[in-house]
């Protein structure tokens, strides 16, 4: 440790200052800590803890890995859930980070009002996601919503939005007239419109962090595969998706984090109906209606190993595949 | 600003400028500009709608589409329902008696929870995070590394996974004769009993390990010499912390004091766990509650308490957006 470096000889003297350099950093870190201490690490042993027991407002008794048992059951309502989730997550990260890295290869140009347009794409994310959510309801509503009422001035059929529970491919299926094989119907619509909210609220961060990716990679890399010949695409191809893939990592990370975890505008669009009771919504009814403190914490567990998972295989395929 | 690309050969620009200027980019970035203001243009319009106006939907000939959007002159006739603000308010104060107790409209009263709330969080998270970065930083100490390992694993506990045992903490302590017959694992579990009040609300977030990893980076950049220069004017460690520190890390204290402001600004889920009575509550819970009412039935009503919220964080944010955008594309390279 660093403290054990210096020799011996200034010993003496440099032992009371470092003393008093220590006690210094005990005292400046010990709000912090002790609040992390208390209130997230002490947190997750007492959430394993309840894991394990019937814990419904009271401790009623120890039940073991019950709730684990009953949470991984082939008839548990979490497979459902935890299909909706990675239907959600996998749907609407490729379409956020696709949209905010083609945004920030635009903005990245020299245009005349990037500035004032990058303030605007970053407003979805700075909202109250209650109060955005609930504009959103409002333009997804059957009857009097604005989106319905450009699909009908088209000519198009108006659709259920947030109140169908039918897949899309059923629903494209019905409009063309085809029976597609029972199995076969994707997403539930409800599903899409809360992907396309995701969506405008999170690509103006993805941008923004990718244009802060765009700036690192130095100017000179390109002017030397210019000279080299290389076009356009060459240079995004070769130069930029290389040099840009330790951001891209970074936010396919958080983004999926992300997904696993919303849950403030699915609960005020939906409340997790028609195929979006994800495991975030799933796990916060439990505890919020039902008391279950103790089935909850299961949950909780149960979805945190899984995106465990995912970070560390994130990780481990990014070390093999990033540039840094 | 490190997103402007390094200046090129002056004589090169030109060229670079002209071949840059695609009329189609423009296009594209208008499109999406449009699309991420719209709602809110929308939210606006509608909170100043009367129910009728605002239920009045037809697309099927021009004028009808500008008074579906603007029933205001030119297009109709109808007057600016500006008392939709006070109605919604209203109707809020209807769902209990808090206003007839105190005099002070419910709403108001919420409205001050949250900005209370969020000023509070700030200032906490900002205190212990400079604090502890800076013994981080610039500190030499037994346990040092051990210390930093704590913080880096709570930065990767996600709030989920605490989320109900927090909620259990809050319990109201247990009685004598309840805590006799309590198992001795569960009697050790520490309840506050802050059910329902602010405590539960703030002092739970007042830490913070992604602000404490991100002051200690920033800080760390800060050339030492600086340090040893202040030492030889006289300076200690506290005062070089608050008087050239602070300032100098100021895009970094901007960005994590706005980003926990958003976050307390626009937290639900905690705070509909916690809190029982509405005079408790803060804003998104309150909206949430009314969508479920009135505002439900009524959705320019509805529009108007979205529009009380989102405006005051719109303000804060155009008074200090170079610092937020900054500051966030910066967050993402680590």
């Amino acid at each position: 440790m660093a403290t054990l470096n210096p020799g011996a000889p200034r010993r003496k003297p440099s032992l009371s200052k470092k003393t008093r350099e220590a006690l210094l950093a005990y005292g400046l870190l010990s709000p912090a800590l002790i609040g992390l201490i208390f209130f997230t690490l002490i947190p997750v042993l007492i959430g394993f803890m309840i894991s394990l027991a019937n814990f419904r407002v009271v401790f009623r008794e120890w039940v073991g890995f019950d709730n684990y048992a009953r949470a991984l059951a082939p008839d548990s309502e979490m497979w459902p859930s935890l299909a909706a989730t990675i239907t959600y997550s996998f749907i609407s990260v490729p379409i956020q980070l696709g949209l905010s890295l083609l945004l920030a290869m635009v903005l990245y140009q020299k245009l005349r009002g990037r500035a004032i347009f990058r303030v605007v794409m970053f407003l979805p994310y700075i909202t109250s996601t209650v109060a955005s959510a609930a504009v959103w309801a409002r333009l997804y509503s059957p009857d009097l919503g604005l989106i319905n009422s450009i699909i009908k001035a088209l000519g198009g059929e108006p659709l259920k939005w947030l109140l169908e529970d039918k897949g899309i491919f059923t629903l494209m299926g019905q409009a063309a007239g085809i029976t597609l094989p029972e199995g076969v119907t994707g997403p539930s619509l409800a599903m899409v419109a809360v992907i396309i909210y995701t969506t405008w609220v999170f690509v103006g961060y993805d941008t923004t962090i990718f244009l802060g990716g765009l700036g690192n990679i130095p100017n000179e890399m390109y002017e030397a595969a210019k000279i080299d010949g290389a076009g356009s695409m060459q240079l995004f191809r070769h130069i930029t998706l290389p040099l840009l893939s330790p951001t891209t990592f970074f936010l396919i990370l958080v983004t999926i984090i992300g997904t696993f975890k919303a849950f403030n505008h699915i609960w005020v669009m939906t409340q997790g109906r028609n195929g979006t009771n994800t495991a975030a919504i799933l796990t916060y009814r439990q505890m919020y209606e039902f008391q279950r403190a103790g089935y909850a914490s299961a949950l909780a567990f149960l979805l945190f190993t899984l995106i465990l998972g995912i970070t560390i295989f994130q990780q481990w395929y990014g070390n093999r595949k990033v540039n840094y | 600003m490190n997103l402007a690309p390094p200046a090129p050969a002056p004589a090169r620009a030109p060229i670079n400028n002209l071949n840059r200027a695609n009329p189609l980019l423009y296009i594209v970035l208008v499109l999406v500009g449009v699309i991420a203001l719209a709602p809110f243009v929308w939210m606006l319009l509608s909170s100043i709608k009367s129910f009728g106006d605002f239920s009045f939907v037809d697309f099927s000939n021009l004028k009808n589409i500008g008074k579906s959007f603007w029933p205001w002159p030119p297009f109709g006739d109808s007057a600016p329902a500006f008392n939709n603000f006070a109605e919604a308010m209203d109707r809020i104060d209807r769902s209990s008696d808090y206003k007839t107790l105190t005099g002070i409209p419910l709403f108001v009263r919420q409205f001050i929870n949250t900005l209370g709330i969020s000023v509070v969080t700030v200032f906490g998270v900002l205190t212990t995070s400079a604090l502890a970065a800076y013994a981080f930083a610039m500190l030499e100490f037994p346990g040092r590394n051990i210390l930093f390992v704590i913080v880096l694993i709570t930065l990767m506990i996600p709030e989920e996974l605490v989320l109900v045992p927090r909620v259990i903490m809050m319990y109201e302590p247990l009685s004598a004769e309840a805590a006799i017959g309590q198992d001795i694992l569960i009697s050790l579990i520490p309840r506050l009993g802050w059910q329902n009040t602010a405590m539960a609300l703030t002092i739970p977030f007042m830490t913070s390990a992604f602000a404490i990893f991100l002051l200690r980076q920033y800080f760390m950049q800060i050339p030492k010499e600086l340090f040893d220069a202040a030492r030889i004017d006289g300076a200690g460690h506290m005062r070089y912390l608050t008087t050239m520190m602070t300032p100098l890390a100021k895009p970094a204290i901007m960005t994590v004091g706005l980003l926990q402001f958003i976050g307390s600004w626009n937290e639900f889920k905690w705070t509909q766990l916690v809190t029982r009575t509405l005079e408790q509550r803060t804003l998104s819970v309150s909206l949430q509650n009314f969508l479920q009412t009135d505002g439900g039935a009524e959705g320019q009503l509805a529009m108007a308490v979205a529009v009380l919220i989102v405006v005051p964080i719109i303000i804060l944010y155009f008074f200090t957006q170079q610092y937020f955008v900054e500051g966030v594309a910066k967050s993402g390279l680590k």
